[in-house]
């Protein structure tokens, strides 16, 4: 089985044999998706995929009429890995709403705790849930041949993560059994324990509020958390150039890797960790604050950066129906019709935004799916932008921002430079992330081992700044409020795997509507009503096979890096009919591409 | 040692009386997986522990649950249609999520699990719920929306979703005679439920009685007292000692905290690793682990309507305590008085020989 596939290059014939596939629940991810695909063996490409949900819950029905001093506990139940940036999001849009601004120390404890968040997060989800793509036992089921290289293949940064060939780091990812994979599972219980410490509990925190924090800042606080954090940096010394090596290892071994999941470079980022030297809250500044964040939101459409201000992000925001189970709201209710500074808000903004699900049965091409279709608006166009998981749109805006400069985190305008001092047994690092050639899969796997250290190099300033705070005897966590009768707002956030927005508005002191927008309703929604395929559909579309087996063998597995590499949450599925799979249309059709 | 000899010591270990079991996890309930996240982040016992035969005298264990699993769509699906077939036994279920009420609508899901290979629609979760409940060994709801309907339970909701004993029932006893065992939190307590878990293990194994649980099928041992009888903040309370701003170490009754009253073990364990928490840490208790949360406790920003007499009486007695600790605790707080330099001893030595 030495045979590696082709990739999918010759030319498509309109004779296609298509076999359905799908794989639902699509697992090692947090929710319920499904990806039905129709896939075309003879040229080993997909030719079709359809992304869908199967879970319905509620919350912007439930939330309406409820005190909007609940929503960061309510919302936080949204997401059971990233609950905490939804609670976070909603302490922004509830300090803009009440118009309070929290003491410095409150910001430095959030940020603390959020980037604790990314670097548990994404360290679990890389290493325990989709490193399992990459492992020894996947590789051996799926491409033999490549696992057969990689036991010959030296890993060009040994000397700094201690495995000598990549299938040594396969096996080290093996589930449970692989040393990696166990280390990767303690490591993310270190980085939860630093969690906890600022925002009390994982995954829905208890000292997050409107105002500012519960958590009550002490010395023993920042020394719990740092000789934690140092532990982590040491950690992400040998991490980053362990997938380096993993994933430049799979470019060289199955030529025309980078197609897989690649899709137009559409990203969009909506900031990070607020300054609180520069952050007020207030919409009317949110130009300012925005770009004052420590990573800068931007939208980047086909390798440019379009904006880096708030408030164009958020009136381009477009909800489009077209394959959800919702009705739509075109008679509905217009609760904003312009925002804070006099721009008009579109019918299709989540702060006019009805929410009336229509439950059905399940019809690929028309509705099949719980998700809606988030776009954003550019030059007339509504654009399916995805998060690349999160960490790839962060770190391209950021880096194409040119404006992060902490000294531990530099933006350069093409790259971003990440600094880790000396620890215990390592000396200091410095890592670069470069701005890739493609958004695809490897590079959105890759990006996101990048962003843990970047969260590990934030984190470092922030303790720095809260200590220096606690030192000046600046322990005041939580200014006061009072819920207006009447007041729209909004938070933007980054959740781990990508931008998250909430919008409220309040009418007499309650929820008057209550729209969260998480990632991933931008990377799981299905074709909008302009027929526009959303970010897992597209990326999956045409995305080769490189996989060693036949079809009744066939595993998926370039298929999943695809989607995982998005790193998928959503209570959602992908189904997969393997062998009996039904044949769509049966024609005459060249033999392409032999399987090994 | 001759290689073929046993060690004297093996006596005391003793084989399972079942030697594997399986543990199918549903978390397509209406849930956000918080409560297989959290699961994650245990050590007593970790998910490997339990996994790996770290401990002595469990059966093998095969975990299905989809966060975690390495098999995808049909490969993983298959354990359930085993399961349901009866060839998968025995099994413990888990299920994570409050569970929809399907019959309010006329078609479609609102929450499912895999693809019917006949109809080509969802498998809905009340449904396999229904198929497997009465083949399992036991039935365990991880998290207040599966124990109890939780948040998405909330008035005004459109899925009329509920908890595991309002839709098998509150008398609904597994095929091994277990009610159904309630693991609340919102997320679970991450230790809360791998030692339930484990219990549960030592059960099947024969190692252990029947599990206690109290009328709400809550294990009595994690949930028997309040959050407030663990809560390190209890001694402000009692001192009358409440904050009205947050971030502050005092008691937070009066922010809207209800630990007096809430079934929670959290202010003793912490978070994990004895970490975080709820009210120790700076957070207000809001009832995550009870069968009325969250209505019966929002807003949560306001201070419980039946704890203003107790906090009002408290803040009575507890000025007086306080003013008389204050008193002896300055006493306390000095060195008696024979501690000090000089030629002469003051410490009421008095040998019977002076010399």
């Amino acid at each position: 089985m030495a045979t590696l596939t082709q990739p999918g290059v010759e030319s498509r014939s309109p004779d296609r044999r298509l076999v359905e596939m799908s794989w639902d629940p699509i697992t090692r991810i947090v929710g319920s998706l499904g990806i039905y695909t129709k896939i075309d063996f003879a040229n080993r490409e997909v030719a079709e995929c359809y992304s869908t949900s199967s879970i319905f819950r509620g919350y912007s029905i439930f939330m309406k009429g409820k005190d909007p001093r609940d929503a960061h506990f309510i919302t936080s139940r949204i997401c059971g890995i990233c609950g905490d940036n939804h609670a976070t999001c909603a302490t922004y849009a509830q300090n803009m709403a009440f118009g309070v601004r929290p003491p410095d120390m409150a910001e430095w404890i959030v940020n603390l705790g959020e980037a604790a968040e990314y670097m548990f997060d994404h360290n679990i989800f890389q290493d325990n849930l989709v490193g399992v793509d990459f492992c020894e036992q996947m590789v051996k089921e799926t491409n033999p041949g490549v696992l057969d290289k990689a036991g010959r293949t030296d890993c060009p940064h040994a000397e700094q993560h201690g495995f000598r060939k990549i299938a040594d780091i396969m096996r080290a990812l093996n589930p449970f059994t692989g040393e990696f994979y166990r280390e990767a599972l303690q490591m993310s219980r270190l980085t939860r324990e630093m969690f906890c410490l600022m925002e009390g509990r994982h995954v829905h925190p208890s000292t997050l509020y409107p105002g500012g924090v519960g958590t009550v800042p002490t010395i023993q606080l920042f020394t719990d958390y740092l000789v934690r954090l140092m532990k982590y940096v040491e950690f992400m010394k040998r991490v980053v150039p362990l997938h380096d090596d993993l994933f430049d290892f799979f470019y060289q071994a199955l030529p025309g890797y980078e197609k897989v999941g690649q899709r137009r470079v559409l990203l969009g980022c909506w900031g990070s960790w607020n300054d609180p030297k520069v952050c007020d809250y207030t919409y009317k500044n949110m130009d300012e604050w925005g770009n004052a964040m420590f990573v800068t939101p931007g939208i980047v459409v086909d390798g440019k950066l379009v904006t880096t201000n708030l408030v164009d992000i958020n009136l381009g925001i477009r909800i489009l129906l077209g394959s959800s189970y919702y009705d739509d709201w075109e008679q509905g209710e217009i609760f904003v019709k312009q925002d804070p500074l006099g721009n008009p808000v579109d019918r299709h903004h989540p702060w006019n935004q009805t929410t009336t699900p229509r439950p059905q049965k399940r019809k690929f091409g028309d509705k099949y799916t719980w998700v809606m279709s988030p776009r954003w608006r550019h030059e007339g166009q509504d654009l399916a932008i995805d998060t690349g998981g999160g960490p790839l749109a962060r770190l391209w805006a950021t880096a194409l921002a040119n404006k992060v400069d902490i000294g531990y985190i530099k933006s350069t305008g093409h790259s971003v430079k990440m600094y880790l001092p000396k620890t215990a047994n390592k000396p200091e690092v410095e890592f670069e992330w470069n701005i890739p050639q493609w958004s695809n899969a490897i590079e959105r796997d890759r990006a996101r081992t990048y962003f843990q250290a970047y969260a590990a190099a934030a984190a470092l300033h922030f303790a720095e700044k809260a200590m220096a705070e606690l030192h000046a005897g600046h322990t005041k966590t939580w200014n006061d409020f009072k819920v207006p009768d009447e007041a729209i707002s909004c938070g933007f956030h980054e959740a781990v795997r990508g931008v998250l927005s909430h919008h409220v508005v309040i009418r007499k002191g309650k929820i008057a509507n209550y729209h969260p927008y998480p990632p991933t309703p931008w990377n799981a929604s299905p074709r909008d009503i302009h027929g526009t395929a959303g970010p897992y559909e597209d990326a999956v579309q045409n995305t080769p096979i490189f996989e060693e087996n036949p079809p009744d063998k066939f595993r998926g597995i370039d298929i999943m890096r695809a989607v995982r590499s998005f790193d998928p949450c959503l209570p959602c599925g992908v189904h997969m009919y393997l062998g009996n799979g039904k044949t769509l249309e049966t024609r005459h059709m060249p033999m392409f591409g032999a399987q090994g | 040692m001759a290689a073929n000899t046993l060690p004297y010591g093996r006596k005391t270990q003793r084989p399972p009386a079942v030697k594997e079991v399986h543990v199918l996890w549903i978390t397509a309930g209406l849930s956000c997986d918080g409560d297989s996240v959290s699961i994650t982040a245990a050590t007593q016992p970790s998910i490997e522990d339990v996994l790996l035969g770290a401990i002595p005298g469990l059966p093998k264990v095969h975990l299905h649950n989809p966060v975690l699993a390495y098999e995808v769509g049909d490969d993983f699906m298959k354990a359930w249609y085993e399961a349901d077939a009866g060839r998968l036994d025995p099994f413990v279920l888990v299920v994570e999520g409050s569970i929809p009420n399907e019959k309010v609508k006329n078609e479609g899901y609102w929450a499912a699990l895999g693809t019917d290979p006949a109809s080509g629609q969802p498998v809905t979760t009340c449904e396999w719920i229904n198929r497997l409940a009465p083949k399992a060994l036991a039935v365990v709801g991880a998290g207040t929306c599966a124990t109890y309907g939780g948040i998405h339970a909330m008035q005004g909701n459109p899925t009329g979703c509920m908890g595991l004993n309002d839709f098998l029932g509150w008398d609904w006893k597994s095929k091994a005679g277990l009610p159904i065992v309630n693991v609340p939190g919102c997320p679970v307590q991450p230790d809360n439920f791998m030692e339930t878990l484990l219990y549960l293990l030592y059960q099947v194994a024969g190692l252990a009685p029947m599990i206690p649980l109290d009328d709400r099928g809550r294990p009595k041992w994690l949930f028997g007292a309040t959050v407030h009888e663990g809560c390190d903040r209890g001694g402000y309370y009692e001192q009358g000692q409440f904050t009205k701003e947050y971030g502050q170490p005092e008691c937070l009754v009066r922010l809207g905290c209800w630990g007096p009253v809430v079934n929670c073990n959290v202010t003793k364990r912490g978070w994990m690793a004895g970490i975080g928490g709820c009210p120790n840490v700076g957070g207000i208790c809001i009832g995550c682990t009870m069968p009325g949360f969250p209505d019966k406790f929002m807003p949560f920003m306001d201070e419980p309507p039946g704890a203003k007499i107790s906090s009002d009486t408290a803040t009575v007695y507890g000025t007086a305590i306080r003013a008389l600790r204050h008193f002896t605790n300055d006493t306390a707080n000095k060195e008696t008085k024979w501690r000090h330099k000089g030629t002469k001893l003051t410490t009421g030595y008095q040998p019977a020989h002076i010399s």
